[in-house]
């Protein structure tokens, strides 16, 4: 029993530390590399552009329903000139990051885990190596550069498309004075809200566009699997663990920023 | 040593690599003339990719010492190592060729990645690789809109196109029927002695390499048993050597004992 919790514990701080080394190296490895602009601005329209779909819908509907719920609440207490502030706090200081993470790690997140683990499977990744073109520089450190700009951006708009969702709902479906709305927005959205917000979606951005990059790109090192199923299991972890992260990481950001 | 010093490209001197208890390399020495195209034959499992993945450094030997162009290789030196895979090329058995890139975005990748070359510059030149192994026509299609011959090919246009001085072949024939084995042979043979490039190339198939290449050498148990010319290989008395180029007639005369069992068995019944 205590060899087991032993050799867990042990297997999980190997991991991060070689998680944390990953990284770091992926770091590294932006200094020198060539054309990498060009490989940033495509990883940023493979996690902004593509994604963009699912951030509108999703924003848009977390909106509505933060409106809808939002009112009857505040109704019983005759301050539905308030839900503008509860929709506008809730959305920029926990579910626009939160939220717009987990889309992020649900559709960039996992089609970078797969397509790194399938390239790990049919030997592209060693094809780089023997190319003597570093594979974290080519692979990795591009998306990993684009996550930190990317992530706010998509957590900008989601917010902004929640915002309108809430007001949809309270103004449109509800009776509410759209000015009223929109003036107690503006009233509750402080500076420091938008700072945490922001560096809460760069934060969600690095840990999980690194954890799925080092999912994909360690397949072939899965225990558990071989080939297809090793690219299918690495995904899952990847998807699994950065969900996880993202909630772990907000808990802890939010501690230290409130 | 059986080729001339000096002519070496490629030196390996008792080369070792185990994988757990699995000894795959047990000091397997080689030596690989300039310009030349040498053939390390052996049978599935002999170590021959471990060997090659050695040179490539995609696998780190445990022992061994590598000479490349008359210097040893230090693979824990950053820059050597950079300096060594400028100069050699690798040439999959699976072709690992980047799926989401097109035929010629594939060749252009290690120009782009490892010159100061211009786009225009790059284009140029990856386009030229491309003409010259007949696949210009084919250069915005993807890999898997290309026939296997093609996409060999297509993979060694992308290892040329650095213009390297020795191109490592894996298994190049692997799963390729006899005349698609002899046009890969002939292909390799072919753009070696237009580019004038050193080819090493494993394989297990015999006929081809004692043909097409200028020397061949033998591997079994992770030890290089056997290394000379084709016509040397071929009046070897050397039992593995034997073994190896006998493997036809072993087969013949298996199957025919096989046959008699089956007629002796008639009989009885």
């Amino acid at each position: 029993m205590l060899r087991t919790v032993g050799s867990h514990t042990l297997s999980i701080v190997h991991e991060f530390g070689d998680f944390a080394l990953f990284t770091g190296h992926s770091f590294r490895s932006a200094i020198g590399s060539r054309r990498l602009w060009r490989r940033i601005v495509r990883a940023g329209f493979e996690q902004g552009v593509r994604c963009l779909p699912v951030i509108l819908i999703v924003g848009l509907f977390t909106g509505l329903v933060l409106g809808l719920q939002g009112y009857y609440v505040l109704n019983r207490f005759g301050s539905e000139s308030l839900l503008g502030t509860l929709v506008s706090l809730s959305l920029v200081r926990e579910l626009g990051p939160v939220l717009a993470a987990l889309m992020l790690v649900g559709q960039a997140g996992s089609a970078l885990a797969a397509e790194l683990g399938i390239q790990r499977n049919t030997e592209q990744i060693a094809a780089l190596e023997t190319m003597g073109v570093s594979s974290h520089a080519y692979l990795v450190t591009p998306r990993l550069l684009a996550a930190l700009v990317v992530y706010p951006m998509q957590t900008a708009l989601f917010i902004t498309v929640g915002l309108w969702g809430g007001n949809l709902s309270g103004s449109l479906l509800l009776g509410l004075e759209p000015g009223v709305y929109w003036s107690s927005v503006e009233r509750a959205i402080e500076s420091q809200d938008v700072r945490e917000c922001f560096t809460k979606a760069a934060t969600f951005g690095l840990l999980t566009i690194a954890l799925c990059a080092y999912h994909g790109f360690n397949a072939h090192r899965c225990r558990s699997a071989t080939g297809a199923r090793a690219v299918s299991a690495s995904t899952t972890r990847a998807v699994v663990q950065s969900s996880i992260i993202v909630l772990a990481a907000d808990y802890i950001i939010t501690s230290f920023l409130v | 040593m059986g080729a001339d010093t000096q002519n070496l490209l490629l030196h390996i001197e008792g080369l070792y690599k185990r994988f757990d208890e699995n000894v795959v390399l047990a000091g397997a020495s080689l030596d690989v003339p300039r310009g030349s195209l040498v053939t390390v034959l052996g049978r599935s499992g002999a170590g021959k990719s471990v060997l090659l993945k050695c040179l490539a450094d995609v696998i780190r030997p445990d022992q061994g010492s590598i000479s490349f162009d008359g210097h040893p290789l230090n693979m824990d030196d950053a820059a050597a190592r950079a300096e060594f895979r400028r100069r050699c090329s690798f040439l999959f058995q699976s072709n690992a060729l980047f799926d989401s890139l097109t035929a010629l975005e594939n060749v252009a990748l290690p120009l782009e990645q490892t010159t100061d070359l211009t786009d225009k510059e790059i284009r140029e030149r990856s386009l030229e690789a491309l003409h010259q192994l007949e696949l210009d026509v084919h250069q915005d299609r993807y890999p898997s809109q290309l026939s296997g011959g093609m996409q060999k090919r297509l993979a060694l246009a992308r290892a040329i196109v650095t213009r390297p001085e020795l191109v490592l072949f894996d298994e190049p024939t692997a799963g390729l029927d006899p005349l698609r084995r002899n046009a890969v042979f002939a292909m390799i043979a072919k753009y070696q002695r237009q580019f004038g490039f050193t080819a090493l190339v494993v394989t297990h198939d015999l006929t081809e390499a004692l043909i097409a290449s200028d020397r061949v050498a033998l591997l079994d148990k992770g030890l290089m048993c056997f290394e000379g010319t084709p016509a040397e290989f071929s009046a070897s008395n050397h039992p593995v050597v034997c073994n190896f180029s006998d493997s036809a007639d072993t087969l013949g005369s298996t199957l025919a004992a096989i046959r008699r069992g089956e007629a002796l068995h008639s009989e009885d019944s």
